[in-house]
């Protein structure tokens, strides 16, 4: 499926021809160039916006889609086939004919991709006759065009909630601060706002634009896919250059939001744009079964090429065995006969085209339409169903369907997959104490507020000020208001009754004790875990009161804490609720958009607290303090987050003491490697003890005016550089980052998704091994894990995160006395084999899997029933699910929901996207998507199941119904002289195979129900029986041919000793022949079938019926259309005999009697 | 919205599966109906197959197939067959001569008349049938050679034959009629027979040479060119006889116009290629006796004689004897009440065999499950 325009090849072929030459794209306004001829543009090598992503055109549709099709091998076969039948010497009865079914198969094929083909290229002329404006010079003004008319420097407009219909570099908008915010949505499905500038000196405050004053030269990179990378600068006319980023650019497909108009000049457009070269279509994945299958159809080949043989020989020898040749063999035209060995090299390829329906010929058509049957019914399960975001599952791979039900490894991913990835700001620790919270609600602690309130009055500055400003501050959160036309369901409690509000305490009291105790259930061993337990019940217990208390202080109205303990599920949004019903400002609802979970829970819990960013343009922060006084930041520069310094700072002057003051947010590590001064080892100790929850790390530094005036230097210049920026951006960034102060720390904790350990108990059960692979730290990681049950207290756990060497000898060491271990655990843990969980963390890992130790480890992991994997990166996570598919053969599934995962994802054999709160990347990576965690279990277990019994069944009797009607043939040939003669009319071949016999496997493949639904969710154990392969062997498929060979001497002996010696005429013969095999291949399908609905009974007996109609019309119409086999009257014949019947009854009894 | 419209996850459009994005109704849920069907929840009959369906089922089958069974024995007993072998490779048979001595041109045919006894009377009306063994009349290039649009009387095939029946498609430039190898090597021995009275006379039976095609075959399937024109030598003056016969298509029964040409009944029988390569053709029916008295055939002693043709060499130097062509002629009549359907007749011995052989097995595996679910449960 996976192919290119060669339009597209073309273009690519000829940029990259053009590469070497021009590394950067020039672009200059077209508005001095309006009226010259198309040749005179300066921009007209550059693609036009129009696009077109439909493959064919309609001169074009049929020769491609023919050369497409023809890469399937099978479509070649038959087309060989085909043409073997014209070939003289191989006596075809009617060539024509045998062009029938690879031509009703290749035109089936056609009118799909026709189709589908057809819907692209509607959706393009769509797309590209959506209005936009452009400016023209000739009426002084942004004119209404179509987006197919925007070329590469043209000024373009876009109003706000415009899509953007090309990658535009933002010149101008209407914000006053040259900023315009967009929504990317549609490319990469999140839903935050993103921030654009304006390209430095362009943002002229208040004047409208004019584009006919755009004398510059744009200089940028050449098209990538990048959509986070973007560079260039522009020249003036004096020379003067300006560098730009990412942060200038508008995608293409992204919506502007908040910004009552834009405008910029077109750099990329159509199919060069950003959105568009990320555009592949997806993968074509070939599922367990088929590859099989392939095999087994050569199988069918190997035995074809045997019969041919067999037929060819035979034929020899019968010719030598007649000394002059009588009068039934016909010599050629000329009056010769043929040598006996070359008639029987000729009758090879003969036998070929009578026996050719073995190599089963719908078979590939009718698994497609199978496929799509499973797929319908997968997406139409209402219990895959999420209300909550209203999306079904989605299956984007067309073709694996079945490999779910095979699953023997699940790569899991921890955050957002097996939890909420909604952050909860549970703790923090400043000056060395520790502060928690309750779950799910940012509720401030009632001490932290005093020693806050306390320096708010005395000092106004101080750490615990610091502290909650680096919360509310140094983040990239962006604030919208209410105006800004979300879609979103906002539940407005405040006006509950206050009979229901009382409910809503014991709720949630109820609640929090439970979670006490499950979290005391999932404790381990270990000395810190028990402590933190203590603590947990102490804080959690007495929570809801507290803030109750508290909030009576702050002279809030009662309704805050229960609206927040009403909506559970959504911890940072109900703070939303929150604001509105207690109206911290009165007037303005502040609606926070953030690009990641962690930084929304943040910027709430200090808004909790009091400290409330009101306000964020690129050069000031507004902060709203508890005393409702405002403070306005001056941000003079932000180093933003990136994966590698795990770290982000703002840099800003306080308005009041006019220091330039750096905050800095982190992950613990990052931070602590950098800090100056230790503040206190207590507090180190005390963010290692957090191991539940995500610390981030919050520090000052304060730097002197010369000190920033020098480094700022350094950064502008890095800034514009267009070669290697990234490295020196990063150089700059660490050299400021250093010698922090630190303020405190804040442990932000991911709930679990409903029913996960339930979700992995069952997955274990049915036999799968889960493995965990994670970003984050050992001990958050060992602490889900324990949670979610994939370890248990009793599980000897296996910890690697040590030194080459000593890894070396534990893997030696470890993987010998395995079973010893497992003996020892086996009365521990009453009958639990093998529980044995494996630690593993990011740099081990990769000495783990070094040429020299993978062995071994492979072989340790195979004795262990929990892997848990932390620290990896997105590389290790997809090298990992490699190792284990290609050492151990086993088929994997990777579920996940980031950007992180989408390498794991597409390693899998099947990949899984969760839709959840970090964008579609994954997504749009995988094979199915799927909304919770808890919707594996059905989908593997159920639709995994069924699709591959479903489809394995479909597949053996596929075999098996060729492979019996053409023994048939074969059998015949013993007694016509091995002279390849049919006794079957060739047209009610082909139909049988088309028609008669197509219908009910494709149903049995789609709708057979082996085991309900409930029993397979209670039984995960039935699962095996798809990992194991069980339902598609070798030796099943063998049996089921050796069962057609019976059933196919079954149905021509009977036939041949009833009718032996009598006056039967050929196709007489072989229509009792057809008949009866007709009935044993539908009567043997019905026992396979297990359970009969309505669509059965039709489909069974109207395909019979459907026989004897087409049968009774051909016969009773066809005197001489079909020479020489004309079965003129023979059907009716035949069923005015009473032997006939019996022959039917008899024969279809005997051949299914070993049934 | 235009949102929904323009989504880059649909641009490709390759995912018929997927369900596409909400479409300009964005608020219209997206939640899959919950209909029997869709959520596969259809009422279904799923049968369990225990000892307890299982083996009521069996035996009803096998107590269906008794009476079948016993029926069609009844019936073939009741069937009488004679069987006379004239191939004459035997030195001793009658016609042992004409099969050594033929020769391709010789103008006079061979006779020989082989003398044959009744033991039992033959009832009814008697088929006489000519059967031949190890003719492959089923051979793919000679089931081919003919033309069917010819033999319909379609006047362009006439003089312009299918490609499919070379050689045998032109001789002398003509194009010959009936074309193509089946019609080439048509069964032209002549059959009579004779019952010779106690006294020593011989007295003919009269042989019924029509009725022995299908009425399809013979109606419509077949048909003379020329539409009514009954001088058919003027309809087929343009072509040639087919190499092997001795005479014209137009003369193969000359005294009855409604068998002659295409139309002639053993040349129909003779297209009707048969299946297996020993097989039997009816030749003529023996009508019964209008008085119902008198057996068809009395028992006593009766002469075939045979008008031997050089239709095919009988003897050639097989390599195996089993390749040898075997010329028979089989006299069967069907003696009993249901012999409107005279067909059944064809049940031999070997298939009621094998009915019984079921019925045995129905019981083995009646008893095989049973023991197998005892032990199960």
């Amino acid at each position: 499926m996976t192919w290119t325009n060669p339009l597209t090849l073309l273009r690519h072929g000829w940029t990259r021809h053009w590469n070497p030459d021009r590394p950067v794209r020039t672009v200059v306004s077209n508005l001095p160039f309006e009226d010259l001829k198309k040749r005179e543009q300066p921009n007209r090598r550059y693609e036009g916006n129009a696009i077109r992503t439909n493959k064919y055109r309609l001169w074009s549709f049929i020769p491609m889609n023919l050369f497409e099709q023809f890469h399937r091998m099978a479509n070649i076969y038959f087309v060989g086939l085909a043409i073997l039948n014209f070939v003289p010497v191989v006596n075809a009865f009617q060539p024509e004919v045998a062009l029938i079914p690879i031509c009703i198969i290749l035109a089936l094929t056609a009118v799909k991709d026709g189709w589908e083909d057809f819907r692209r290229y509607q959706t393009d002329q769509q797309l590209n006759n959506t209005p936009c404006f452009i400016f023209s010079r000739k009426q002084m003004c942004f004119v209404e065009r179509r987006w197919k008319d925007v070329r590469v420097g043209d000024f373009v407009r876009v109003l706000s909630n415009e899509i953007i219909p090309a990658d535009i570099l933002l010149l101008h908008t209407s914000d006053p601060n040259g900023v315009c915010h967009m929504e990317t949505a549609n490319l990469d499905g999140e839903t935050s706002l993103k921030q654009r500038k304006v390209v430095p000196g362009f943002s002229s405050l208040g004047e409208p634009f004019q584009p006919q004053t755009f004398d510059s030269t744009v200089v940028c990179e050449n098209p990538n896919n990048n959509l986070n990378l973007f560079k260039g600068y522009v020249e003036r006319p004096d020379k003067r250059r300006t560098g730009f980023g990412i942060d200038s650019l508008l995608l293409r497909g992204c919506m502007v939001r908040n910004t009552d108009d834009a405008a910029g000049i077109v750099v990329y457009a159509g199919h060069e744009t950003k959105s568009m070269l990320n555009n592949s279509g997806p993968r074509y994945k070939r599922s367990k079964i088929e590859r099989k299958m392939n095999t087994d159809v050569l199988f069918c080949v190997v035995l074809l090429f045997f019969m041919c043989l067999i037929g060819a020989l035979g034929h020899a020898i019968w010719l030598e065995t007649f000394s002059s040749m009588p009068s039934y063999i016909v010599p050629d035209s000329n009056g010769n006969y043929t040598p006996s060995v070359l008639a029987g090299f000729y009758m090879f390829f003969t036998m070929i085209i009578l026996l050719q329906v073995m190599i089963p010929v719908s078979l590939y058509v009718s698994i497609e339409l199978v496929k799509m049957g499973q797929i319908f019914f997968i997406t139409q399960d209402v219990e895959l169903y999420d209300e909550e975001l209203d999306r079904r599952v989605q299956c984007r791979a067309l073709n694996i369907t079945e490999d779910l039900g095979q699953i023997q490894y699940v790569f899991s991913d921890k955050t957002g997959t097996l939890t909420e990835n909604k952050m909860v700001f549970r703790r923090c620790s400043v000056m060395g104490t520790e502060y928690c919270h309750e779950e799910n609600v940012v509720v401030p602690d009632r001490k932290l507020i005093l020693e806050v309130d306390r320096q708010m009055a005395s000092i106004q500055t101080g750490p615990y000020l610091d502290f909650f400003l680096a919360l509310a501050i140094c983040n990239t959160v962006l604030v919208s208001s209410v105006t800004a036309q979300r879609q979103r369901v906002r539940v407005n409690v405040a006006d509950l009754a206050g009979a229901e509000r009382v409910g809503d305490v014991l709720r949630a009291l109820t609640h929090s004790t439970k979670t006490v105790k499950g979290r005391r259930s999932s404790s381990y061993s270990g000395g810190s875990f028990h402590n933190m337990r203590q603590w947990f019940r102490k804080c959690g217990l007495g929570k809801v009161f507290t803030s109750m208390k508290f909030f009576k202080r702050g002279g809030e109205t009662l309704a805050d804490p229960f609206s927040i303990d009403e909506d559970e599920s959504d911890g940072f949004h109900s703070s939303d609720v929150s604001d509105a019903a207690g109206g911290l400002s009165g007037s303005e609802e502040v609606c926070y958009e953030a690009h990641s979970p962690d930084e929304a829970a943040l910027i709430h819990a200090a808004k909790a607290y009091g400290f409330t960013m009101m306000e964020r343009t690129p050069h000031y922060v507004t902060v709203k303090l508890p005393d409702e006084a405002l403070l306005k930041f001056e941000v003079l520069d932000i180093l933003t987050f990136d994966s590698t310094r795990r770290r982000m700072s703002i840099i800003v002057r306080h308005p009041h003491t006019k220091e330039i003051i750096m905050y800095t947010k982190g992950a613990d590590s990052a931070i602590m490697e950098r800090l100056g001064n230790v503040f206190s080892g207590d507090k180190i100790k005390c963010v290692e003890q957090w191991c539940g929850w995500k610390a981030v790390c919050f520090s000052l530094k304060v730097i002197s005016e010369q000190e920033f005036r020098a480094w700022s230097a350094v950064r502008q210049e890095a800034l514009s550089a267009i070669e290697e920026k990234e490295e020196r951006l990063m150089e700059t960034a660490n050299f400021i980052e250093s010698s922090f102060t630190l303020l405190g720390a804040t442990g932000i904790e991911d709930r679990l998704q409903e029913s996960v350990p339930e979700t992995i108990q069952a997955l274990r059960r049915a036999g799968m091994q889960v493995w965990v692979l994670t970003g984050d730290k050992p001990e958050t990681a060992i602490n889900i894990a324990y949670s979610c049950k994939l370890l248990e207290h009793e599980d000897l756990v296996f910890t690697f995160s040590t030194s080459r060497k000593v890894l070396q000898c534990q893997l030696t060491n470890a993987s010998v006395p395995e079973q010893s271990l497992i003996c020892v655990s086996q009365p521990v843990s009453s009958g639990k084999l093998g529980c044995i969980g494996l630690v593993i963390d990011g740099p081990t890992l990769s000495m783990a899997m070094s040429d020299e130790l993978v062995e071994l480890f492979v072989e340790l992991c195979k004795h262990c029933r929990a892997v848990l994997c932390c620290r990896v990166t997105p590389l290790q996570k997809s090298a990992v699910v490699k190792l284990i598919r290609q050492k151990l053969r086993v088929m994997t599934l990777a579920v996940g929901d980031g950007a992180n995962d989408v390498n794991m994802i597409q390693a899998a054999d099947v990949g899984i996207g969760v839709s959840g709160q970090e964008g579609m990347q994954a997504v749009m990576a995988s094979d199915f998507a799927i909304t919770r965690f808890k919707h594996l279990q059905r989908l593997l277990l159920v639709h995994g199941h069924w699709c591959y019994s479903r489809l394995a069944n479909m597949v053996i009797y596929f075999f098996y119904k060729n492979v019996a009607y053409v023994n048939l043939l074969f059998w015949y040939q013993f007694f016509c002289g091995f002279s390849a003669t049919a006794m079957i009319d060739y047209w009610l071949m082909i139909f049988f195979n088309l028609f008669f016999t197509s219908a009910p496997p494709i149903m049995f493949g789609i709708m057979e129900k082996e085991v309900s639904d409930s029993t397979l969710l209670s039984l995960p154990e039935l699962y095996k029986r798809g990992q194991h392969s069980e339902g598609y062997r070798r030796s099943t498929f063998w049996i089921a041919i050796l069962d057609a060979f019976y059933q196919s001497l079954v149905c021509f002996f009977i036939p041949y000793w009833t009718y032996n010696g009598s006056d039967i005429g050929i196709f007489a013969f072989g229509t009792p022949m057809n008949t009866v095999s007709l009935f044993t291949i539908i009567l043997h399908l019905a026992i396979e079938i297990k359970s009969w609905t309505a669509v059965h009974w039709v489909i069974m007996i109207g395909s019979v019926l459907v026989y004897f109609i087409v049968t009774l019309a051909y016969s009773a119409i066809c005197i001489s259309c079909n020479p020489p086999s004309d079965p003129y009257w023979i059907m009716h014949k035949q069923m005015a005999d009473p032997m006939f019947y019996l022959v039917c009854i008899l024969t279809t009894v005997v051949a299914l009697l070993p049934r | 919205m235009m949102a929904s419209s323009y989504n880059a996850k649909d641009e490709d459009g390759h995912h018929p599966g997927s369900v596409g994005s909400g479409g300009p109704g964005a608020v219209k849920s997206k939640k899959p109906d919950n209909t029997a069907f869709k959520q596969q929840r259809l009422p279904a009959w799923q049968p369990i197959l225990t000892a307890g369906t299982v083996l009521p089922a069996f035996f009803m089958i096998g107590l269906i197939f008794i009476p079948i069974g016993i029926g069609l024995l009844v019936t073939s007993n009741n069937i009488k067959e004679f069987e006379i072998d004239y191939t004459g490779v035997d030195m001793f048979s009658p016609c042992f001569n004409c099969s050594q001595s033929y020769s391709w041109n010789s103008t006079s045919a061979c006779t020989c008349s082989v003398p044959f006894t009744l033991d039992q009377p033959f009832e009814s009306n008697v088929f006489m049938y000519y059967g031949l063994s190890n003719f492959y009349q089923n051979h793919r290039r000679y089931v081919k050679s003919r033309d069917d649009s010819q033999l319909n009387g379609d006047k362009s095939s006439l003089l312009n034959p299918s490609k499919e029946c070379e050689p045998y498609r032109t001789s002398d430039k003509k194009s010959i009629a009936p074309c193509g190898a089946i019609a080439n090597s048509l069964f032209n021995d002549t059959l009579e027979l004779f019952y010779i009275h106690p006294n020593g006379s011989r007295i003919a039976i009269h042989l019924v040479k029509t009725g022995i095609a299908w009425w399809t075959d013979k109606h419509v399937k077949f048909r003379n060119p020329g539409e009514n024109n009954n001088n058919l030598s003027i309809v087929f003056q343009d072509t040639s006889k087919p190499v092997n016969w001795r005479k014209p298509v137009y003369e193969l029964d000359p005294s009855d116009p409604d068998n002659n040409g295409f139309i002639n009944e053993d040349f129909i029988v003779w297209m009707r290629t048969a299946a297996l390569p020993t097989f039997r053709k009816l030749y003529r029916i023996i009508q019964k006796k209008k008085d119902n008295m008198t057996p068809t055939l009395p028992p006593g002693n009766y002469s075939l004689e045979v008008i031997y043709s050089i239709l095919e060499k009988r003897i050639t130097k097989m390599k195996t004897q089993i390749k040898m062509l075997r010329f028979t002629v089989f006299l069967r009549s069907v003696y009993c009440q249901i012999h409107k359907l005279p067909e059944l007749s064809m049940l031999k011995k070997e298939n009621i065999l094998i009915l019984f052989f079921q019925l045995q097995n129905l019981t083995f595996i009646s008893k095989f499950y049973l023991l197998f679910f005892c032990n199960y449960l």
